[in-house]
């Protein structure tokens, strides 16, 4: 599978470097050069660039891309990306990390797949503080509603 | 009309100003703290401080009342968060967006975004316009810092040709902003070089404009 990671950050080069080992064919972007120093191990392809020109990402491949994931620490970019990433290029599968639930709410209802880390992180620790199981990640996922 | 404006810079600022003198409501947000109350001092009680992108702060701007959102932030990610959720979720009748990658102007319509302003754009066009009259085009704005935007055509015998932007040894206070080649106009790199019929439009200080079209035509044509 093509897969193209937009942020290569702490979240970004683990799952490039997984992803790799796992044999599946990569391309890491960010405008930073030194970020993929983070990256160990790593027999993918990386792109300097910004991830909101769609000249870049065409560099990184994302006309053939199966799957496009957005992990940079900026919500909005992360958003903005995946749009243009499902909008512009059809990627058949596409993931936007937030950090902001509310943002991430108001996208899941306008389609734009998201995962809000926050919530997820927030979940587990207060079911581990709790002492309950911890349960699907979906559960977590539930923002409420204001 | 309840304005509401994202981004405190120079595109914020002045329309605040503007809006605020014709009257209407206007709601400035800007997130950097230096710059709030740099604005708030010259703009008063208009500028709040808070991520034009965030639920929260849209809540409390009264977003669901706003007539128009305009997001002028310097960011392309920010501009589009905001105007859709502007749009989508709070049902602001009209969001404009300054789209800072003139590629990203398509998305954004694509997206629902009412309407796009690209800065870029905007100053190609105004030029391109102003070339169909040909000659000296002294633009409003430009003519106050007593700059000129001049269209020179290069001829069969300018001796230039196929020389590139490079080598050119251009007078002070002079630029080169676009090479006009048939129906496309390009944007000049170290490496565009010139050919016969091309038109240049350059920047230049008024009283540089004849050493500017010696370059191009030669001492004695200028």
């Amino acid at each position: 599978m093509k897969i193209v990671i937009l942020g290569c950050g702490r979240m970004g080069s683990t799952m490039a470097t997984r992803l790799s080992r796992e044999g599946q064919d990569v391309t890491v972007i960010d405008q930073e050069p030194d970020a993929f120093r983070r990256l160990k191990d790593y027999g993918g392809r990386t792109v300097l660039g910004n991830g909101l020109d769609p000249d870049v990402l065409r560099r990184a491949g994302i006309e053939q891309a199966d799957a496009f994931v957005a992990v940079t620490n900026g919500d909005n970019r992360n958003i903005t990306s995946v749009q243009i990433a499902k909008e512009i290029f059809r990627v058949p599968k596409v993931l936007a990390r937030i950090y902001d639930p509310m943002r991430a709410a108001a996208y899941d209802q306008l389609g734009i797949p998201t995962l809000c880390t926050t919530m997820i992180g927030a979940g587990l620790m207060v079911d581990f503080l709790l002492g309950r199981q911890w349960g699907d990640v979906s559960q977590y996922c539930e923002i409420p509603a204001d | 009309m309840y304005v509401i404006i994202a981004g405190g810079g120079k595109v914020g600022y002045y329309l605040s100003k503007t809006l605020v003198a014709e009257g209407h409501e206007v709601l400035l947000i800007e997130q950097d703290k230096r710059e709030v109350d740099r604005l708030a001092e010259e703009l008063g009680q208009v500028v709040v401080r808070g991520d034009a992108s965030e639920m929260r702060t849209m809540k409390e701007a009264g977003m669901a009342r706003a007539d128009v959102v305009v997001a002028v932030t310097g960011d392309d990610g920010d501009n589009l968060v905001i105007s859709q959720l502007a749009k989508r979720k709070f049902g602001v009748p009209r969001t404009i967006a300054r789209v800072n990658n003139p590629m990203n102007e398509e998305l954004f319509h694509r997206l629902g975004i009412d309407q796009t302003v690209v800065s870029t754009k905007i100053i190609f066009n105004l030029i391109e316009q102003q070339i169909e009259t040909d000659q000296v085009i002294p633009l409003a704005a430009l003519r106050r810092g007593n700059i000129e935007v001049v269209e020179i055509d290069l001829s069969d015998d300018s001796p230039v040709l196929n020389d590139t932007v490079g080598m050119l040894e251009l007078p002070p206070d002079t630029l080169i902003i676009s090479v006009v080649r048939g129906e496309h106009a390009l944007i000049p790199q170290a490496d565009t070089r010139f050919e016969s019929g091309d038109s240049v439009i350059a920047l230049v200080k008024a009283d540089r404009e004849a050493e500017l079209r010696a370059v191009f035509s030669g001492p004695g044509m200028a």
